[in-house]
């Protein structure tokens, strides 16, 4: 176990959970994304995986690894539905010191009465974004005999996150007294069938309330290209920030092993040929995925990128750095900062 | 039955059209016999419903219909019981993540959709099912809602 004292925090932010900021108008949240957003400037947001560990020192160290090249950290929810640290725990952690991160829901394990109990939980432990999702199936993981619960879907979290938030009331009707100001999202995958559908399917999305779309792992810009100029035609990019997701591949066998086990993930085999004619794969894995972000910043219509380096995560900033994507810009970070 | 549900998908359009026929008469006969027999039929119809919807749609009896809005596709046969879209995890051939062998509710329901008149429903946001209706007649709810609104 590390001691805590390894971790330099700065003592003002501790005792300010989420460090929240003042309320800025046409602003939901007090947070710190919303507001980079808002500004107009192009954010980075990436995936910190819960630890397998009671111990909270795991999170904030993974955390550290991204500072000043991020702006919102997610925690993912049972990603790949394995169990780890509860999204909900691990963005109270973060939030306690000050860092920016998002809350993801997955409804695959709680039902609609859970789920509004940990918005406000969250909420009143300062997290001021949220994602919604449908989550993986309980198939993909390692406790498969699990129960699927999937009283809510990504659409009827979003109905249900803005309600809470805008009308200040549980879905019963029962009043709030404070409402979870969560600036809210939601997720979306360009690249597999119902291919035609999936512009349509992010317009219902921003229709129940998403305010910022994050997407799978784009490997396939002329597939992400057509997606975000059909965004662009329908006005879609002025209603919701969109961030295509981007991801690093430590391998051609990864890859492979990837598209065909992970649901969801689409890879092109120019992809797979490029990687497995490299000297270091790796290597060439992060170049993809630098070039990637830089071809993701050029396109109309983007708010930003996604970074996600499952098992990678200690390259993430590195990356983020050659690709330029930030400019002159140094996303906030809790430490050197005294 | 899984055959009959693709076809129902294929041919949305004239069910579409069968749909919007049948059910206004449907629904009347419902009102009509709701008020002389009082829920005394509930438990004939609730299963009549059943054997035809579960044989032409695979219908789970949610008791929270939306067919006409999914391009006549039964939502309920995800296994995610997704009422609003596809999740992102539909394999590249268009069949579910879930259950590799069965096409995915979600791409039927889109190409049912864009053959019917009324495509533009699919775009509706169907909030989370009522569980409380699970195993009802969804026909004896929408007849009685009507004879409430009257």
């Amino acid at each position: 176990m590390v001691s805590d004292e390894s971790i330099k925090i700065n003592p003002e932010y501790v005792y300010h959970p989420g460090n929240p900021l003042s309320q800025l108008d046409n602003h939901v949240s007090r947070g710190r994304f919303e507001r980079v957003l808002k500004r107009g400037e192009f954010a980075v947001t990436t995936e910190l995986a819960p630890p397998d560990s009671a111990d909270r020192t795991e999170v904030f160290h993974e955390a550290a690894m991204f500072d000043h090249a991020v702006d919102a950290i997610n925690a993912t929810d049972g990603s790949g539905a394995n169990c780890h640290m509860s999204s909900v725990a691990v963005c109270a952690l973060l939030a306690h010191i000050g860092y920016s991160p998002i809350l993801q829901i997955s409804c695959r394990d709680k039902n609609r009465i859970a789920i509004q109990g940990d918005i406000l939980g969250a909420a009143a432990m300062g997290v001021c974004n949220v994602l919604a999702l449908t989550g993986d199936d309980v198939s993909a993981g390692d406790q498969p005999e699990a129960k699927r619960v999937f009283d809510l879907d990504s659409i009827s979290l979003l109905t249900t996150i803005q309600k809470m938030r805008d009308e200040s009331t549980l879905l019963s009707g029962r009043k709030l007294t404070e409402a979870p100001a969560m600036f809210a999202g939601s997720t979306i995958n360009p690249f597999v069938p119902p291919v035609k559908s999936r512009v349509s399917q992010m317009e219902k999305k921003i229709d129940a309330g998403a305010q910022f779309i994050q997407t799978q792992y784009c490997f396939d810009m002329p597939m992400l290209k057509d997606f975000m100029s059909e965004a662009v035609d329908r006005g879609l990019t002025e209603r919701a920030f969109i961030l295509p997701g981007v991801g690093t591949l430590a391998s051609a066998n990864t890859a492979k092993w990837l598209r065909s086990n992970v649901p969801g993930v689409h890879i092109p085999d120019s992809i797979i040929k490029r990687l497995s004619g490299a000297e270091n794969q790796k290597k060439e894995g992060q170049k993809i995925c630098v070039e990637l972000m830089q071809q993701v910043k050029e396109l109309e219509g983007v708010s930003g990128v996604h970074v996600m380096a499952y098992k990678q995560e200690q390259f993430v900033a590195e990356m983020v750095k050659d690709s330029g994507v930030l400019g002159d810009r140094k996303p906030w970070a809790p430490r050197n900062e005294y | 039955m899984y055959k009959a549900r693709l076809f129902a998908s294929k041919h949305a359009r004239a069910y579409e059209a069968m749909y919007n026929a049948s059910s206004p008469v449907i629904l009347a006969s419902l009102r009509v016999l709701s008020k002389i027999v009082k829920g005394k039929l509930d438990k004939p119809i609730t299963w009549a419903e059943k054997k035809t919807k579960g044989f032409l749609f695979d219908c789970q009896m949610c008791g929270n219909c939306v067919l006409s809005t999914t391009g006549m596709t039964c939502p309920m046969n995800c296994p995610k019981t997704l009422r609003n879209g596809p999740c992102g995890g539909v394999r590249a051939n268009g069949n579910c993540e879930v259950k590799p062998e069965m096409k995915c509710v979600w791409v039927e329901a889109w190409n049912g959709s864009t053959k019917m008149k009324h495509n533009h429903k699919i775009q509706e946001i169907q909030f989370a099912v009522n569980n409380e209706h699970k195993g009802s007649s969804a026909w004896i709810r929408l007849a009685n809602e009507d004879v409430k609104a009257k």
